[in-house]
């Protein structure tokens, strides 16, 4: 593209794409647009970009290791020398919080890929297929979704043992049905369609016309539910990291930083008090971004 | 087919129809229930077959021999195949028994029956002031769309969305338990008041009412206070919510317009017209708040070392006591069941359409 940027904004405007490419590029441009229009989308999108920067760049954000020990330094409040304080090995709780952004981004990248292709799979499928198939499947989805997510998920690590990848585990496994849900409710309708019907004529195989034609269709709604979601897995994780069952000391996971800092809540409030606004700030931002796409992505589903 | 003719011969007595409508509703019902129950129970039985803990090392100890060991497993049964052990399984719960806790030695269900109380005491306060003030609150920013108050409440909402509650928690005893010392700290009950009221009703607000133990109650209250309150703020946020958005879609409704047309004050619009047809839905949207409330109250309990189910199942967890987490999942599970199924039977009793 050697175009200035003006006409790259006129070919993203223009009102006859020539291209499949140019029409696609349009409507996320267009998408884009109505995201940025929404002042508290923004802020939500910036919040996510923010941590996903933190989490990219945390050595060069950082002066100290997250878990460099100054014991000199033990339970300091914040000072030009420890922005945030130190906690009670002396570590820097600014540089375990910017490091702890890696993990819950790991976190909620690695369940956003399993539960949501998974959940989307089922959904499609049930959704498409119908009959015993659909009964079988929505049974089984509706059986977890009876369970309370943050019990299941702790009853889930007690079996597998504490730690990041089974707290992991966990949360995917409850957080996959509310999405087989969306995906069997958009194929219900999907089914109906008369390019369906032209596929199938054509001969296309039901895991053909399922993969290729009807799983791309529910993804716009999918990708809402689970932005939507990500807020209440991050809680999720914090929680299980609270209780002393999701990633394991010294990993600066936020959720464990707030359950340590308890023992110093009193005299040392900060070792608390931060990991638990930075919790709070990306569960919002993942909050406002997930409203904003809702209303963007899926107009009937807008709240007004 | 024979459902086909019933209808048809039922045709000219609808209350007959409408019976029969209702059996078979009810029927299947109780089948959804049946098996979900069948399911949960289904997972607690596997995550206990995937632990990693050998349950029979758990009683005879390392130093067993291969014979004593040997005869432990047959008296629990593991050496039965695994459908017929889950079949035990099964009767076992049926009858009520979820296995003894390692950790205190006791029926896990009697275990249960006694925190339990604790759990809901505090759930059923903060559902309460959820409800009482988020309804209002819904109902007001719906009217209002767009105005300050839409957008404060609407804030407030967000904010219930994205805290983590065992923060909040922390951070409310340090403001008005350590800084402001308004309320009482972490635990139900002052030390020495424990246990000097009977438990009769398990809920000790109502115990040391029923006593007539002023002085139990009112140190109660100052302990019951913030993690109530916490809670009912969560609830809050989901309830108004979810009424601002049932209200901004009834308000909406051509029948609203003509109610303002023929002349009806605002207030008999929102309250006599509007509201009136959002109290159905509202009452699943409460059922579930109160549902979530149970399972908030792991980390609520946590946090405010209270002694109910959620603190259970967490030091059952620690202890490995297998028994006492699963009976404890098991039977918030079946809560939850249970009142998402009252919501449902509810919403066919109040609503007429879906009677049809």
């Amino acid at each position: 593209m050697t175009e200035p940027t003006a006409t790259f904004r006129e070919w993203l405007s223009a009102a006859d794409p020539a291209s499949r490419a140019q029409a696609q590029a349009q409507e996320i441009y267009r998408a884009a647009l109505a995201l940025a229009a929404n002042p508290l989308t923004l802020i939500g999108g910036l919040i996510v970009l923010a941590l996903l920067l933190t989490a990219l760049f945390a050595p060069v954000l950082t002066i100290y290791a997250p878990n460099d020990q100054d014991l000199a330094n033990r339970l300091a409040p914040s000072s030009s020398l420890h922005l945030l304080g130190t906690d009670e090995l002396g570590r820097d709780i600014f540089s375990r919080i910017v490091h702890g952004a890696r993990l819950t981004l790991y976190i909620v990248i690695v369940v956003a890929l399993t539960a949501a292709p998974a959940g989307l799979a089922i959904g499609a499928t049930a959704g498409y297929l119908g009959g015993v198939t659909e009964t079988i499947l929505m049974r089984i989805t509706d059986i977890f979704l009876a369970f309370p997510k943050l019990i299941l998920a702790l009853a889930f690590v007690a079996a597998l043992g504490a730690g990041l990848n089974s707290a992991i585990l966990a949360i995917a496994l409850t957080a996959w049905p509310p999405i087989a849900r969306i995906a069997r409710a958009e194929a219900l309708v999907i089914r109906q369609s008369d390019f369906i019907a032209a596929v199938r004529l054509m001969g296309a195989s039901d895991a053909r016309i399922i993969f290729r034609h009807v799983v791309p269709l529910c993804v716009p709604s999918v990708i809402v539910r689970i932005t939507l979601d990500m807020a209440g897995i991050i809680l999720i994780a914090a929680g299980l990291g609270f209780l002393g069952l999701g990633a394991q000391p010294p990993a600066p996971e936020w959720g464990a930083m707030v359950s340590k800092g308890r023992e110093f809540l009193t005299d040392q409030w900060w070792i608390a008090t931060y990991p638990g606004i930075a919790i709070f700030i990306v569960s919002m931002g993942f909050n406002l971004l997930g409203d904003g796409l809702r209303d963007v992505l899926d107009p009937r589903e807008a709240t007004r | 087919m024979a459902q086909a003719e019933w209808h048809q011969k039922s045709g000219d007595d609808p209350a007959a129809a409408r019976a029969h409508r209702w059996t078979l509703k009810a029927l299947s019902t109780a089948g959804t229930i049946a098996l979900t129950f069948f399911g949960l129970l289904l997972v607690t039985f596997l995550i206990a077959r995937v632990v990693p803990i050998d349950p029979v090392l758990a009683v005879v100890g390392d130093r067993a021999t291969e014979e004593v060991y040997e005869q432990a497993r047959q008296d629990m049964g593991l050496d039965r195949p695994v459908p017929v052990q889950f079949a035990i399984y099964v009767r076992d719960v049926l009858q009520g028994d979820l296995g003894t806790s390692t950790l205190t030695a006791r029926p896990v269900a009697e275990d249960i029956a006694r925190v339990f109380p604790a759990t809901l005491e505090l759930a059923t306060i903060g559902t309460l002031i959820g409800v009482l003030l988020g309804v209002p609150l819904g109902v007001w920013a719906a009217a209002r769309q767009g105005s300050a108050v839409d957008q404060l409440i609407r804030f407030v909402g967000l904010v219930g969305y994205s805290v983590p509650i065992f923060w909040l928690g922390l951070v409310g005893l340090l403001l008005f338990y350590v800084q402001l010392d308004w309320v009482s700290g972490p635990g139900r009950v002052d030390i020495f008041y424990d246990g000097v009221v009977p438990p009769v009703t398990g809920a000790l607000l109502l115990d040391s009412l029923i006593a007539g133990n002023t002085e139990v109650f009112w140190n109660a209250v100052s302990h019951i206070i913030l993690p109530a309150t916490l809670l009912g703020y969560f609830s809050l946020a989901y309830i108004s919510r979810m009424t601002r958005s049932f209200m901004l879609t009834e308000l909406s409704r051509d029948y609203i317009t003509t109610a303002r047309v023929k002349g009806l004050s605002e207030r008999q619009v929102i309250w006599g017209h509007a509201f009136a047809n959002i109290r159905v839905p509202l009452i699943t949207v409460i059922a579930l708040s109160y549902a979530g409330l149970l399972e908030g109250s792991v980390l609520t309990e946590t946090v405010f070392v209270w002694p109910g189910l959620g603190s259970y199942i967490t030091n059952a967890l620690f202890a490995a006591d297998m028994n006492a987490v699963l009976g404890g999942t098991l039977v918030v599970g079946m809560v939850f069941v249970g009142l998402n199924l009252l919501s449902d039977v509810l919403y066919q009793y109040l609503d007429p359409r879906a009677r049809q």
